[in-house]
């Protein structure tokens, strides 16, 4: 496979105006960490962000950072935090799961919507990308947003670039808007609760004026080995505060443990990249998404036809399950069960040939298929990016 | 009158019997509006300076409704302009002679509240303020709160991706809403999002956000709600320079307070709204800044105590630190009435550009000189955390030849807003109002691809079609 690796936009512009012409389809990649995602491509050439590197504005004082998209990740948080700032959503890192090396770029953060538990308290990393720079399928250079974070001038195309793994356009730069870290943290671990009522606890927890940023549900096959963490941030003075309580709160669900420093962090990055799955190894992994309360009944549902493993962060709304390399991972089930409980299913590991004949995103109704399609050829009408990478002729 | 609408279809003026005919077979008699006088409440939003007479007005009460209506418009070729409360500063609802309004104010039911899951479903006819009433007796609320929050729908919310005083701790429209219903031209009725936080496939349902009624008609959504702070209260203060308001937001920032509110007033703001609301706004300063936080009691004094302590190196004038609910109030008060206020002494034209907030000194001053070289004054308010500027230009309707030197001084300060790294529009939409400016924002390329993705939904431009994108140069699909 040859990999172009434009070093500016100009170059990029060129490389894909050519493949248009030429009709030849294009892998699309920052670093490469997680080509093990979604369908498959099919493609014998590629073109890659990692010559387009570094960081292009970034003004504490107006809480924004743009860089070129193939800027590593690490890269930003480690600016950012010299100035005491972060990324608000907390992207998670998929390299323990994928077992990737390479450095992450903050352009696939974009590409792929990558958040963390901190996405119940400050949204995704959509809510936070304000501005983009990318090369559609036709070699064009186009922008939309800025680098305001208050801006609702034209169609909102910032958002159709997130999440949209390089199908609709190359991505050369992006705008986050950001905002500082906190002084301090604090968790809250509740032990032997079953699912229904760690997620009750945490419907309690987020329903409360308490500002809570991180809820997740770590179950045990011995019940008391079952770990229940509710996350506070901000100055030390209110976290105090609101630990307090919040323990007053869901006294009913036991009195709990204050988790805080290294081990805290340590638990919480877990929960983010999913490292805390049990027995991940041999397993194909799913993320699911639903209402957080209906958690509980979809995860029940589906052991009853499947050997499923699973933890819940989101305070229940996202569900990492673990499913045997057998037949079809428990995609049918899986499909089944988001029918009954509503939200969707993404298989994000599974062997290449399994994640070229099953669907790996959630099947998507008629109507918006047609409208999806539609705006793929709206971007990139020969069908060069990544094609098929989420959905067949997409 | 500056602003162009397109030459009105002829072919669809002249079958207009046949076309209220065709309607009055979809809806019950009192949804159909089609006699002048009736008409005319329609005629214009909350950009009172532009009205057109509708060829008709819709006002469905169901989802399946407006599915038939949108359906019957396509195969006749009849646009369509959609409306909410009609309360849009853009002129994102004034109709044309050639169009019908479809109006979903009708739909106002909230259909389902879910407080453990956080989320509501309404009808998008609800207005914004009725959410946070049907969810208050819990102690939640719906956070983007527009000004017009009293009379404005969400569906009207969605279609400008509305935001609000709050949304540097809470996010404008797109950031709170999970899922709607939206029926599509060909009358289609796609469900995107739901109830859980993010979506499957692309994210139509962010496209939708901000969209100004060009791509479907809302007619459901899903909203998330949020449990409300147990208190909030705002600090006061008065600056002798404008650079010192500035550096004192960037300092606050710094020091890692989000407060829920950071508001910013100009010497003319302050005097106007004083006057009006006898907030004990200090008149002897050239900036003021309002700084609200949340929280518990505690919580709240800590936070206020340590603003305080990071304005002063900015030697504040005045440091009003609120005591009670009432001086609380009364500091609100000033700044909810900046546009009323301002409309008692003059005519005014609400501008809505966004810039980096360390622009601001720079960005004032430019403005003033802008406004004096037509002879007009202008009085600022803005939301110095997220950069969102309201400059009011202020002139007298009566002298022949001022509205049109006023709307001069907005275009000049908006594409100022552009030059200096933002926007044309943080939170009121284009509209018809900054449509013909978009080329200073965007260049030919990216409005195509704008076009493009909007031709997708709408590929006669039937939807709104006066709005948004310039006249010249249209793309269909």
């Amino acid at each position: 496979m040859s990999i172009h690796t434009p070093g500016n936009e100009l170059e990029a512009s060129s490389v894909i105006r050519e493949a248009a012409a030429r009709g030849t389809q294009l892998h699309v990649l920052g670093a490469g960490t997680k080509a093990a995602i979604g369908r498959p491509v099919d493609a014998e050439n590629g073109i890659s962000s990692r010559a387009l590197s570094g960081i292009t504005l970034y003004e504490p004082a107006e809480l924004v950072i743009s860089a070129r998209s193939g800027t590593p990740v690490s890269e930003v948080v480690k600016t950012l935090a010299a100035k005491g700032q972060e990324l608000p959503f907390e992207p998670m890192d998929y390299r323990a799961l994928l077992g990737a090396q390479d450095e992450p770029t903050i352009g696939a953060v974009a590409a792929m919507n990558l958040s963390g538990p901190r996405r119940i308290m400050a949204g995704a990393a959509r809510d936070s990308l304000i501005g983009v720079r990318f090369v559609n399928g036709q070699g064009e250079v186009v922008k939309s947003g800025g680098r305001v974070m208050k801006n609702v001038t034209g169609l909102d195309l910032v958002k159709l670039m997130a999440g949209s793994w390089g199908t609709l356009g190359f991505l050369t730069e992006v705008t986050f808007k950001v905002l500082p870290k906190h002084e301090r943290m604090s968790t809250l671990l509740l032990r032997g609760l079953d699912d229904k009522r760690a997620i009750q606890a945490l419907s309690e927890a987020l329903g409360s004026p308490y500002d809570i940023t991180g809820a997740a549900h770590l179950p045990a096959p011995d019940l008391q080995g079952a770990r229940t963490l509710i996350r506070l941030e901000g100055f030390s003075v209110s976290v105090d505060y609101r630990l307090g309580e919040l323990r007053r709160l869901l006294k009913r669900f036991g009195t709990g443990d204050i988790l805080e420093g290294r081990g805290a962090e340590a638990i919480w990055q877990s929960v983010r990249d999913v490292t805390v799955m049990p027995d991940r190894a041999e397993r194909a992994i799913w993320r699911v998404s639903t209402a957080p309360t209906r958690g509980p009944d979809f995860t029940a549902w589906l052991s009853k036809s499947i050997d499923a493993q699973w933890f819940y962060d989101w305070g229940g709304g996202l569900i990492w399950i673990a499913t045997p390399l057998v037949a079809d991972f428990g995609a049918a089930a899986m499909r089944e069960a988001t029918k009954v409980f509503g939200g969707h299913a993404t298989l994000v590991r599974a062997p290449a040939e399994a994640r070229s004949q099953l669907a790996v995103f959630e099947p998507l109704s008629d109507a918006v298929m047609t409208l999806t399609r539609g705006i793929k050829a709206s971007f990139d009408p020969a069908g060069i990016l990544n094609p098929g990478r989420m959905y067949a002729g997409v | 009158m500056s602003i162009a609408f397109p030459k009105p279809d002829e072919a669809v003026l002249s079958r207009r019997s046949e076309i209220l005919a065709g309607l009055a077979r979809l809806v019950a008699p009192e949804a159909l509006i089609v006699s002048e006088d009736e008409r005319r409440a329609f005629e214009t939003d909350g950009l009172t300076a532009y009205r057109q007479m509708p060829l008709a007005v819709v006002l469905p009460s169901s989802t399946a409704e407006v599915s038939e209506i949108m359906r019957f418009c396509r195969d006749n070729g009849v646009r369509v302009v959609p409306r909410g409360a009609g309360t849009s500063l853009c002129g994102g609802a004034i109709p044309q002679e050639d169009a019908i309004v479809l109006g979903i104010a009708k739909m106002n039911r909230v259909l389902d509240i879910d407080f453990a899951n956080r989320t509501a479903r309404v009808e998008a006819g609800i207005t914004n303020l009725g959410i946070s009433q049907a969810v208050g007796h819990e102690g939640f609320f719906y956070a983007p709160d527009p000004s017009s929050q009293l009379a404005c729908t969400i569906a009207g919310n969605i279609a400008m991706n509305s935001g609000g005083a709050h949304c540097l701790k809470y996010g404008v429209t797109t950031n709170n809403l999970l899922g709607v219903t939206m029926v599509l031209l060909d009358g289609t009725v796609v469900t995107l999002g739901g109830e859980h936080l993010d979506s499957a496939g692309y994210d139509l349902l962010g496209l939708v956000a901000g969209s100004e009624g060009q791509l479907g008609i809302v007619t459901e959504a899903v909203v998330r709600i949020l449990r409300a702070a147990e208190g909030a209260r705002p600090a006061l203060f008065g600056f002798e320079r404008v650079e010192d308001a500035g550096a004192c937001v960037a300092a606050i920032i710094a020091a890692g307070i989000i407060p829920v509110a950071l508001e910013y007033m100009d010497r003319p703001a302050i005097q106007i709204c004083e006057a009006f609301a006898h907030a004990g706004y200090p008149l002897d300063v050239e900036a003021m800044l309002i700084v609200e936080v949340e929280g518990s009691d505690a919580e709240i004094d800590d936070m206020l105590r340590r603003i305080v302590a990071i304005a002063e190196p900015f030697k504040p004038k005045t440091i009003k630190v609120s005591q009670s609910e009432a001086e609380s109030a009364a500091i609100w008060k000033g700044r909810k009435s900046a546009f009323g206020a301002t409309g008692r002494v003059a005519d005014y034209i609400c501008m809505d550009g966004t810039i980096p907030t360390g622009q601001l000194p720079y960005v004032l001053k430019r403005i003033d000189e802008i406004a004096k070289s037509y002879g007009l004054g202008v009085a600022n308010v803005f939301h110095a955390g997220d950069g969102n500027l309201h400059p009011l230009v202020m002139f007298n309707s009566s002298k022949p030849g001022e509205m049109e030197k006023a709307e001069a001084v907005g275009e000049e300060i908006l594409k100022l807003c552009v030059e200096v790294g933002g926007c044309l529009t943080g939170e009121h939409g284009v509209g018809i109002e900054k449509r013909d400016l978009m080329p200073f924002q965007f260049n030919a390329t990216d409005l195509a691809q704008q076009m493009r993705v909007r031709g997708v939904f709408d590929p006669r431009w039937l939807l709104n079609p006066a709005k948004v994108f310039p006249l010249e140069g249209r793309l269909a699909a």
